[in-house]
């Protein structure tokens, strides 16, 4: 089997946020960047499909600058055997439209069988890519994946997705995109040989034209939605300690929740 | 010229989400400044009978699609009708539930019909005539951004997030005309098949769609603590879940769908009640825009107590029960 995943690196989840002063992007510096959460879900399920079937081939992809070659190397430390880096000034200010648009133009230069992506990426927190590639690809899409099992066959798969009070039991034909939520597995560490192996593992760049699409197809020009303005969220003003003995004190929280937040 | 709203009015096992009503109310706010109908879609078998339901909410015009192999959502059927039905009437705005369905379907949707598409956003607005100008959270809530839509793109897409917009009182008055639309979508064609619904803890609300939510952290010291906020949850109702912080999640006191953060679910309940959680970057990533906050946490310094309304320095163990009592009385005044 071939397992496509596609990762993204991002900032640091406890990295403070501060917007530059054109109010568009995020300021970088000193922000450390890891591979966002869900992707290493993602990574670690098609490993542990690789252990399972044997014979099988794990490519990670990815979209950004120079530095997500690193976002590459850490999943190789995992375990993965090989990467693609679509890297392009071109590329900048991508909308979810034209990140599907260049990842799905390079996974088609890749055979698969199975496509698996993060839930959703922790930067902007779209939760849409996954499913806009899937639609280029034409294959079917399975959203936030538990649990999943292929069968004997390698056409389909039995796989379980979280939904609102409970999950949904899916049969899937492949090729398919799933997307990974968390609970599905715990990610591993890099071991001391995964990292020394790092340096031999295949890097391939694509730039716009490599991947046979048009300048116009891609970054801005190719998105459909633009960032106008980021800005910091409305602050919570100041709340108050409801101060005294345990019993007084809660009398005093639940009428404030009824008459001052009028919540209960 | 496009022109008009279109909702999706998502429904399960026969009953209209809250998600249809939220898209609905947002529609017809946004309708008085764009002008056109709004109209909307529903999905299924035999659900000409849930039509009717959404004219005193604002819908003009409901198209109803039917079939046996819609009866249970499937990515492949739902995007399909969605597709050809925008492809006829052209709308402007389609407004989607940010629901676990929503945010399967709409992306979908968007390549299909070549639209633009705001996620799980909280605020939208009109200007110049019909552009919509979307207001969403991104990095976990710690930016927020304006998304708005480039020239000539149409339709202009978004997801809602769950329980931020205000369902309008419906207006008994107001009727939807129905209209059956065209299923061409066959069975061989979808590629999916849903085998079965596992509900888990069925009685209680999902996290993501609570009024009030209780959330206990590694201060609740065990996993048999929780049957204290289970208790305190049971006092406050029907629209009462129980959530945890990750830290309550990784030790194994409950399972990880009841986890609230940035790897867990993202909720915006009325009420959000912390115990025992210190209120780390990534727990206030889920919770940050709840609309009132409690934190009970005997560190006078956690971090919670920046982003609570109401806060109570003392040991949780003391508090919670004193707590449950007292709503209870409250409550049954
Ligand atoms: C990539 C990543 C993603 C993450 N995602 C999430 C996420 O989605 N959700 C999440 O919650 N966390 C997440 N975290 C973890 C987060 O950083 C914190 O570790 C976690 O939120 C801490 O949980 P806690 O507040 O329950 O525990 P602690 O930080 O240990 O806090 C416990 C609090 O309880 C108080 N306390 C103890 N005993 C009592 C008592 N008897 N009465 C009153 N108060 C008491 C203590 O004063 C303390 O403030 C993530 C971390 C990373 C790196
Ligand atoms: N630039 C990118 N490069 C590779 N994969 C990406 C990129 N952006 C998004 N993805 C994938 O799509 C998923 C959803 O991302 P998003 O829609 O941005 O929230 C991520 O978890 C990744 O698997």
């Amino acid at each position: 089997m071939n397992i496509v995943c596609c990762i993204k690196q991002v900032p640091d989840t406890a990295t403070v946020i501060k917007i530059d002063p054109e109010e568009k992007h995020i300021q970088r510096e000193g922000i450390t960047y890891i591979v966002s959460p869900y992707d290493e879900f993602a990574v670690e399920e098609a490993l542990q499909i690789k252990e399972k079937l044997g014979d099988t081939t794990v490519t990670v992809v990815t979209m950004g600058p120079e530095r997500a070659k690193e976002a590459l190397r850490q999943c190789f430390a995992m375990g993965a055997d090989e990467g693609y880096h679509l890297v392009d000034d071109a590329f900048d200010d991508s909308d979810t439209y034209a990140t599907a648009t260049t990842l799905a133009a390079a996974i088609k230069k890749i055979d698969f069988d199975l496509i698996i992506c993060g839930k959703h990426a922790v930067d902007g927190d779209t939760s849409q890519v996954g499913a806009q590639v899937a639609e280029l690809l034409d294959i079917p899409q399975v959203s936030m994946i538990m649990k999943e099992e292929i069968n004997d066959d390698k056409k389909t798969a039995v796989v379980n997705r979280q939904l609102e009070g409970g999950e949904e039991v899916l049969e899937v034909q492949l090729p398919s995109l799933w997307t990974c939520q968390k609970g599905l597995n715990e990610p591993r560490y890099p071991t001391l040989k995964g990292i020394m192996g790092t340096k031999k593992k295949p890097i391939t760049d694509f730039t716009v034209s490599d991947l046979g699409l048009s300048p116009e197809e891609v970054g801005l020009l190719g998105s459909k939605t633009d960032v106008s303005k980021m800005y910091p969220p409305p602050p919570r003003l100041p709340g108050r300690i409801v101060e005294g003995e345990p019993e007084e004190a809660v009398k005093e929280l639940a009428k404030l929740l009824r008459e001052e937040a009028k919540v209960i | 010229m496009a022109e008009g709203i279109l909702i999706y009015a998502e429904q399960r096992e026969g009953k209209l989400r809250k998600a249809a009503f939220e898209s609905l109310s947002e529609a017809s706010r946004l309708a008085e400044k764009t002008g056109g109908g709004v109209s909307a879609l529903l999905i299924g078998k035999d659900v000409d009978g849930l039509a009717p339901q959404l004219g005193p909410y604002g819908a003009g015009k409901v198209f109803v699609a039917q079939a046996d192999h819609l009866e249970k959502y499937t990515t492949e059927g739902h995007t399909a009708v969605f597709a050809d039905l925008i492809k006829q009437i052209d709308p402007s705005i389609v407004l989607i539930g940010g629901s676990t369905q929503g945010r399967d379907l709409a992306p979908r949707v968007a390549m299909r019909t070549g639209g633009g598409l705001a996620a799980d956003c909280i605020d939208l607005e009109i200007s110049d005539g019909n552009k919509m100008v979307c207001r969403r959270p991104a990095y976990a809530g710690k930016a927020h951004c304006e998304v708005v839509f480039r020239d000539g793109v149409s339709p202009q897409m978004a997801t809602l997030r769950p329980n931020v917009f205000l369902v309008v009182e419906p207006d008994a008055s107001k009727t939807a005309e129905v209209e059956q639309f065209q299923v061409n979508i066959t069975p061989d064609q979808i590629r999916v098949k849903p085998i079965e619904m596992q509900v888990k803890g069925g009685e209680r609300v999902d996290l993501t769609e609570a009024e009030i939510i209780v959330s206990g952290g590694r201060g609740m010291k065990g996993p048999e603590n929780f049957a204290m906020l289970e208790e305190l949850a049971d006092v406050l109702g029907g629209n009462c879940a129980v959530g945890a912080s990750r830290a309550a999640v990784d030790a194994g006191w409950r399972e990880q769908r009841f986890q609230v953060g940035q790897t867990g679910k993202v909720v915006t309940p009325n009420l959000y009640i912390a115990c025992g959680i210190s209120g780390a970057i990534q727990h206030l990533a889920g919770m940050g825009s709840s609309k009132v906050i409690v934190a009970v946490n005997k560190d006078p310094d956690a971090n919670i107590f920046k982003v609570a309304d109401y806060g109570i320095t003392e040991d949780l163990f003391k508090i919670v029960p004193l707590l449950k009592e007292e709503l209870k009385k409250l409550l049954s005044e």
